[in-house]
């Protein structure tokens, strides 16, 4: 008998090498984070901490600013996806299915805030704000942040709507479903996993941007990233920020998580034109 | 009485090409009409005008008296399959073909009744909790069939339904789709460019070139008897050959036979099975290729032009590649300026 496959798969050295640098490239500064988050005596030149524990954990989240920022994040990143799908996906789908004058040159304006060196622009936008006296105020900062989620939740819902099947709308057409309710029974559903993913990176990148919410929401507004580079910054004791970056994963490691269940390994390809 | 009535209906894409143009027919209750043509005919852009998904720029169109032509196609009594079947892949198989129905606030019992009643008659009963993808490419031609019927439109529009499935599954649709049309006399349109689709299943055929009705009539009536020669090479194998009348005769190459019709240039319209190979002293015509298709056998002759014939013969035996041998036509047409103008 004859197969085509050896019996003992040869090992790809040259992969193995390649996953073990990545590994070592990402995993390892963020298991040194780790470490330091549960650590509370690390002196040099000890290669692991003399003594683990959680005492700055209790610390850390014992601190009424940790929990204040935590909830104004949650809340700002809520507010700006919501908000940004209700301007974006209607605008996605008028680009995907509509053919209006300029149609091609403000498709692509929605790349231009990705263009410039960003933070320019944000300075340029904070001295409008300042005269409008959105400077230190929530809305201030929503307002920032949604530039940022333009391109996302423009460029793949559009890609999303345009793969979406049309005698799949015209079929509901067919059987009595009037402009709206295809978009609602069809149109949606089925460029769903791809918009859900661009509503997470909404979410996720929104959760983590700094310069925006620190250039126009400083000094009223502090969010979770903002608090830590503070503490990073200011602090001497390295286990605040460490324990604080441990925190920020966790709303984003569900998130992925989520976003894998849910929408396969194909929508954010898809998503991309791929 | 005519359910489906096309007047002088005219489709003008933007580019100024006239996809339709002045396309009239009739279609009676209950009948089937094939609409046959090469692609870009214009036949599914009818089809699609029909269904509402085209806007005609000119003409009218009636269903059951009703002018529809400027209506949407949710407003419209009929109901299309579409080639690519466009099944809502992120719905099962019951709630594809509920979704009309449930449009409609029919009591869900009621549903249910009537979904389970139209997979039946598809063949798909007990399929309605599938998902459309874990189907085959038959099962969800049913499905997209069913979602359609279970409307019960005044008319059924069917455009290229059996082009994505092999040819032996198209053979058994195509017989079950004409029971299942006939049982339930449902007035069918049907787009195809497959002949042997067209003349298995239509009451009539309707050959479409260029936006316009070569011919419409019998699928026999097509087949014997074509009025154009676009019509008598499209259907079916057909030996056109262009030539001159000279006295009575028709000229080319070495080959004439009679045909009485003024002198002057003509196409001569053959079929294979009417054309009888002879043996001869003076041979007109060269055997090139002799193929067994096991029911008959088909030779390819060349004229000393280089004129391309074919011929149907029972006895392959007969023949073999180089050998000279006479024509002897049983059946002929002729056409001029696209026109038949003789036919024996």
């Amino acid at each position: 008998m004859t197969t085509l496959a050896p019996a003992h798969p040869r090992i790809d050295w040259s992969g193995m090498v390649l996953a073990l640098l990545l590994t070592l490239v990402i995993v390892g500064p963020l298991l040194v984070v780790a470490t330091w988050a549960f650590t509370e005596v690390w002196r040099y030149p000890n290669i692991i901490p003399q003594q683990f524990g959680f005492r700055f954990w209790g610390q850390t989240l014992g601190r009424p600013d940790v929990w204040n920022a935590l909830i104004l994040s949650l809340r700002l990143s809520t507010v700006v996806t919501l908000l940004s799908a209700l301007i974006c996906l209607p605008a996605a789908y008028a680009f995907a299915r509509m053919t209006f004058p300029g149609r091609d040159i403000l498709f692509f304006s929605f790349l231009a805030g990705h263009a410039f060196p960003k933070f320019g622009l944000l300075v340029a936008i904070a001295a409008i704000f300042l005269q409008l006296d959105l400077i230190g105020t929530f809305w201030g900062v929503v307002l920032i942040q949604l530039v940022g989620t333009l391109m996302f939740m423009i460029w793949i819902p559009v890609a999303a709507f345009q793969a979406v099947d049309r005698r799949m709308e015209e079929a509901a057409r067919d059987v009595g479903a009037g402009p709206l309710r295809v978009f609602w029974s069809i149109t949606l559903p089925q460029a769903g996993p791809t918009i859900a993913a661009a509503l997470l990176l909404s979410f996720v990148g929104t959760f983590y941007e700094t310069e925006g919410a620190w250039l126009i929401g400083a000094p009223g507004i502090r969010t979770m990233p903002i608090l830590m580079i503070s503490y990073i910054n200011n602090q001497m004791v390295i286990q605040y920020g460490a324990v604080l970056s441990v925190l920020l994963w966790v709303p984003s490691f569900i998130a992925l998580m989520f976003a894998r269940r849910i929408i396969g390994g194909g929508a954010f390809a898809r998503g991309f034109g791929g | 009485m005519s359910v489906l009535n096309i007047a002088e209906v005219t489709k003008t894409f933007s580019g100024g090409t006239n996809a339709v143009d002045r396309f009239s027919l009739d279609v009676a209750g209950g009948e089937l009409v094939c609409l046959l043509g090469p692609s870009g005919s214009g036949k599914s852009t009818l089809l699609r005008m029909v269904g509402g998904f085209e806007q005609p720029t000119g003409g009218r169109i009636t269903i059951d008296g009703e002018d529809v032509t400027h209506l949407p196609p949710e407003r419209r009594p009929t109901g299309m399959v579409f080639q690519s079947h466009a099944l809502w892949t992120h719905m099962n198989v019951f709630k594809n073909v509920a979704f009309g129905l449930r449009l409609r606030r029919m009591p869900a019992k009621q549903i249910r009744e009537k979904v389970e009643a139209v997979l039946e008659l598809v063949g798909l009963a007990g399929y309605g909790d599938r998902m459309t993808t874990q189907l085959s490419g038959g099962q969800q031609q049913r499905v997209a069939l069913a979602r359609s019927l279970v409307l019960e439109p005044k008319i059924l529009l069917l455009d290229e339904p059996f082009a994505s499935l092999d040819q032996h599954l198209r053979e058994r649709l195509r017989d079950e789709v004409r029971d299942i049309q006939q049982r339930l006399g449902i007035t069918t349109l049907f787009v195809t460019h497959g002949q042997d689709e067209a003349l298995s299943m239509a009451d009539r055929i309707v050959v479409i070139a260029n936006g316009r009705a070569e011919q419409i009539g019998r699928p026999d009536a097509v087949y014997r008897d074509p009025k154009t020669p676009f019509v008598a090479g499209f259907i079916g194998l057909m030996n056109l050959i262009e030539g001159e009348v000279k006295n009575g005769h028709f000229i080319r190459s070495e080959f004439t036979t009679p045909l009485p019709i003024a002198d002057g240039p003509a196409t001569l319209a053959i079929r294979p099975e009417a054309l009888d190979l002879t043996a001869s002293n003076a041979p007109t015509a060269r055997v090139h290729r002799v193929t067994d298709y096991g029911s008959h056998g088909l030779v390819d002759l060349d004229l000393a032009d280089g004129t391309r014939l074919k011929s149907t013969v029972a006895n392959l035996d007969l023949f073999q590649a180089g050998q000279g041998v006479g024509l002897l036509p049983r059946a002929v047409a002729a056409y001029r300026e696209n026109q038949q103008i003789y036919r024996s």
